[in-house]
C-alpha cells in the first residue's frame, strides 16, 4: 500500500516538500542543541522542562484521544464512524511519534537514551510511561494497517486482530493517566500535586484530539474529496463539547480548592500564570487568549445549530484546539515551577532555536500524519465511486 | 541450480539468528565472571548509617562577615563547581539565601525580622525518603547505604525528572560544557560534561578516606556539624536533643538531614 502515498497530486508534493523544510530546519536547530547543549534553550535551573516536555505531554493526549473514534467504531458498532477511524488510528501514531521525538530533544544526553532500558527502574513513572507509549504506538500501527490493508484486498480483517483492537482500546487512556502521573507524584509541586490531574488530562484529551480530527476532516473534504460522513462528524462534536466542557470545569474546581482553601502556595501559580507576579507577567496573554478561547468554544459547540454549521463548528474545533494546547502548552509547565520552590520568580521563555526544534518536530509528525492519510484515503477512494460535479459530491 | 532469492532470504536470515543467538549465549556465559562487585569502604573510612548536618544559623552569622564563606568556595573549588555568570544556566552544590526564601512557608513578619541578615546554607537534604531517586528513570540517582543521596554523573541521561522532584531546589542541570567555567581544575575529583545534573553529596570521597566534608572542616565558627543520625551517641544527635532545630519543607514526607539550628 506504500506505493499510494509516492504518487500525488502537485498539491500533494508542495505540502510533502514544505512540511520536509521545516523537519529540515528543526534538525539544524537541533544539530546546534547538540552540540552546544540545552543552554541554547529559555529553560532554567528553576525551570527546568518547557516547551518541549509541554508538547510531549499535550500531544499524548491527542494520541489517545484515537480511542473516542476507535472505541464506539468497534465496541459499539457505530458503523458511522467508519470513515474516520483509522484516520483516529494514524493520528495516534504521528502524535506517539512526536512525543517519543519531544522527549529525545529534551534529553541532555541523547546517546545514553537507552539507560532507561539498560538500568529498568520501575519505582520511576518515566519506566511506565516508556512502556505505555511505545506499546500504545505498536498496537495503533498494527490495528490501522492490518485494517486497511483488508480493506484494499476486499476482504474483512482477521479475526486475529479483533482483541488486539481491544486491547488499544483499554490502553489508550492508560498513557495519558500515566503521563499525567509524572506530575502529580511530586511532592512540592503544588500546581501539579492534585488528583484531578488525571481526569482533566482526559478530558482535555478527549476534546483536542477529536477536535483536531474534525478540523482535518472537514479540510481533507475541500482538498481530498474525502467525505467523513455528516453523522461522524455531528457525533464527534458532540464528544468535543461533552469533553471540553468537563475539562473547562476540572480547571474551575482546581481554582475553587485553591481560592477557598486560602493556601496561598496553591494560588500562587494561578496566580502568576493570570495576574503576573512581583513583575513578572510573561504568561498573562497567553492564558487570557487561552480562557476566552474557551468560552468561544463553548459557545459555538454547545449551541446546536452553531455546532452544525461546518464552518462554525470548524472555528470552534480550532478554539478548542488551541484553547488546550495553550493550558498545557504554556499553564501546565511553567505553573508547575513558577513560583520557584523559593517562592521566588524566574521567567522562562522558549528561544527561537528552541521553537524551531519544536515546529520541526510538530512537522514531522505531521509528515507522517500525511503519509498514512495519504494512503487510507487512496485505499478508501479506490473502494469507492466518487464524482464530483459542480462541488457536489456524488456516491455511487 | 541457481539459488532462488527466497531460500537466499531465508539463508541469511537462519545466519544472521544463529550469530545473534551464540553471542547472546556467549554474553550469558561470561556474565558471571566480570559480575561488578559490591563497595566495600577502605579501613580508614567514615562510616555511618544516616549523615546528617546541623547548621547552627546564629553562629554561622557571626563568623560571616569575616568568614567569606569559605564553605561554599572550598566546596565549589574542590568539586570542580564551575561559576557560571548567568543566574539562569547556574551551578551550585552549596549556597546561602535569606530564611524567607530557604523557609517560605513559616516566613511570616516576625521571624521574617528575627532571621532579616541571617545567612541560611542551602544544599542537597540529602533526604532519607528522597522523591529525585524515586523518579529518576536510570537509577542514576540513588541512596547509597549510608544515607547520602548519590549521582552517577556516566549514567544520567539529563532527563531532569529529579530536578522536577526535588521541593528543594537543590540540583543543577549542566545546560552547557561546564569546563570552561572552572577556573582552576581539581585533578583528586571529576569534572562533568554538558546535559548531566549534579548536587552535593556530603563529600563522600573524602568520607572514604576519613574526612568529614570540606565545608565543615572549613568553617571557621564550627557552625556545620556533622555526624550520623542513627548513632545516639554522634555530635548531632547531641545537639538535637538540646536544641531547637527546623527542616525544610518537612510537611511533605521527604525527611531532610540537613537541620538548622534556630534558638
Amino acid at each position: 500500500m506504500l506505493e499510494k502515498a509516492l504518487v500525488g497530486s502537485k498539491k500533494y508534493w508542495l505540502w510533502v516538500l514544505f512540511l520536509l523544510f521545516i523537519v529540515f530546519i528543526g534538525f539544524l536547530c537541533y544539530l546546534y542543541q547538540f552540540k552546544v547543549g540545552l543552554g541554547i534553550t529559555g529553560m532554567s535551573r528553576d525551570v527546568s522542562w518547557g516547551f518541549y516536555i509541554a508538547n510531549f505531554t499535550f500531544l499524548v493526549g491527542v494520541a489517545a484521544s484515537a480511542v473516542m473514534v476507535v472505541l464506539p467504531y468497534y465496541w459499539h458498532d457505530y458503523k458511522e464512524f467508519g470513515k474516520i477511524t483509522i484516520l483516529g488510528e494514524f493520528l495516534a501514531v504521528a502524535a506517539v511519534t512526536m512525543c517519543i521525538l519531544f522527549v529525545f530533544v529534551d534529553l541532555g544526553q541523547p546517546m545514553r537514551v537507552l539507560n532507561v532500558l539498560r538500568f529498568l527502574s520501575p519505582r520511576s513513572i518515566m519506566f511506565y510511561d516508556v512502556i505505555v507509549l511505545s506499546g500504545y504506538l505498536i498496537l495503533n500501527l498494527i490495528c490501522g494497517w492490518t485494517v486497511l490493508h483488508a480493506e484494499y484486498k476486499g476482504t474483512k480483517y482477521p479475526s486475529w486482530l479483533k482483541p488486539i483492537i481491544y486491547l488499544a482500546i483499554v490502553w489508550a487512556p492508560s498513557i495519558h493517566i500515566v503521563t499525567a502521573f509524572l506530575y502529580q507524584g511530586l511532592p512540592g509541586r503544588h500546581y501539579w500535586l492534585t488528583a484531578i490531574m488525571a481526569p482533566k488530562f482526559l478530558a482535555s484529551a478527549f476534546s483536542s484530539g477529536p477536535a483536531l480530527i474534525v478540523i482535518i476532516a472537514l479540510l481533507l473534504k475541500k482538498v481530498a474529496n474525502f467525505d467523513p460522513g455528516k453523522k461522524a462528524i455531528d457525533t464527534l462534536s458532540k464528544i468535543i463539547t461533552y469533553a471540553f466542557i468537563l475539562f473547562v470545569l476540572f480547571f474551575l474546581f482546581e481554582i475553587f480548592t485553591a481560592f477557598y482553601s486560602g493556601i496561598h502556595t496553591h494560588q500562587a501559580s494561578f496566580k502568576y500564570l493570570f495576574f503576573g507576579m512581583e513583575g513578572h507577567a510573561e504568561w498573562v496573554p497567553f492564558m487570557w487568549t487561552a480562557a476566552i478561547l474557551a468560552a468561544i468554544a463553548i459557545i459555538l459547540l454547545a449551541i446546536p445549530p452553531l455546532r452544525k454549521n461546518e464552518t462554525t463548528l470548524a472555528l470552534g474545533c480550532i478554539a478548542v484546539f488551541f484553547s488546550c494546547w495553550l493550558e498545557k502548552g504554556a499553564g501546565l509547565i511553567v505553573g508547575g515551577y513558577t513560583p520557584t520552590p523559593f517562592e521566588t520568580i524566574t521567567p522562562y521563555r522558549p528561544t527561537l532555536p528552541e521553537i524551531g526544534i519544536t515546529l520541526g518536530v510538530w512537522a514531522f509528525g505531521f509528515l507522517i500524519m500525511t503519509i498514512l492519510y495519504k494512503i487510507a484515503l487512496e485505499v478508501k477512494a479506490s473502494k469507492e465511486l466518487v464524482v464530483k460535479y459542480e462541488g457536489v459530491l456524488y456516491k455511487k | 541450480m541457481a539459488i532462488k532469492r527466497r531460500s537466499f532470504l531465508k539463508l541469511t536470515g537462519l545466519a544472521l539468528l544463529g550469530t545473534a543467538a551464540g553471542a547472546a549465549v556467549e554474553n550469558l556465559l561470561t556474565r558471571g565472571e566480570i559480575k561488578a562487585q559490591e563497595y566495600t569502604y577502605p579501613p580508614e573510612a567514615l562510616i555511618g548509617k544516616r549523615w546528617a548536618m546541623v547548621i547552627d544559623v546564629k553562629k554561622c552569622r557571626k563568623a560571616r562577615n569575616t568568614c567569606g564563606a569559605k564553605c561554599i568556595e572550598v566546596c565549589h573549588s574542590i568539586h570542580n563547581v564551575p561559576s557560571i555568570p548567568d543566574k539562569k544556566k547556574e551551578i551550585k552544590w552549596i549556597w546561602e539565601d535569606s530564611f524567607e526564601h530557604a523557609f517560605p512557608e513559616q516566613a511570616d513578619e516576625h521571624l521574617k525580622e528575627i532571621f532579616k541578615d541571617v545567612p541560611f546554607l542551602l544544599l542537597c537534604n540529602q533526604c532519607d525518603n528522597p522523591p529525585c531517586v524515586r523518579v529518576c528513570p536510570t537509577r542514576a540517582t540513588f541512596k547509597s547505604k549510608d544515607g547520602i543521596v548519590m549521582m552517577d554523573f556516566h549514567r544520567c541521561i539529563g532527563c531532569r525528572f529529579c530536578m522536577a522532584a526535588c521541593p528543594f531546589g537543590a540540583r543543577s542541570f549542566n545546560w552547557f560544557d561546564p569546563r570552561p567555567y572552572i577556573s582552576k581544575v581539581n585533578p583528586e575529583y571529576p569534572t562533568r560534561m554538558k546535559g548531566v545534573v549534579e548536587k552535593c553529596m556530603f563529600c563522600y570521597e573524602r568520607l572514604a578516606q576519613g574526612k568529614i566534608p570540606a565545608c565543615v572542616e572549613a568553617c571557621p565558627e564550627k557552625a556545620l556539624i556533622f555526624g550520623d543520625l542513627e548513632d545516639p551517641n554522634s555530635e548531632v544527635n547531641k545537639i538535637l536533643k538540646e536544641r531547637v532545630a527546623i527542616r525544610r519543607k518537612a510537611e511533605l514526607g521527604t525527611r531532610p538531614s540537613v537541620f538548622y539550628l534556630i534558638d
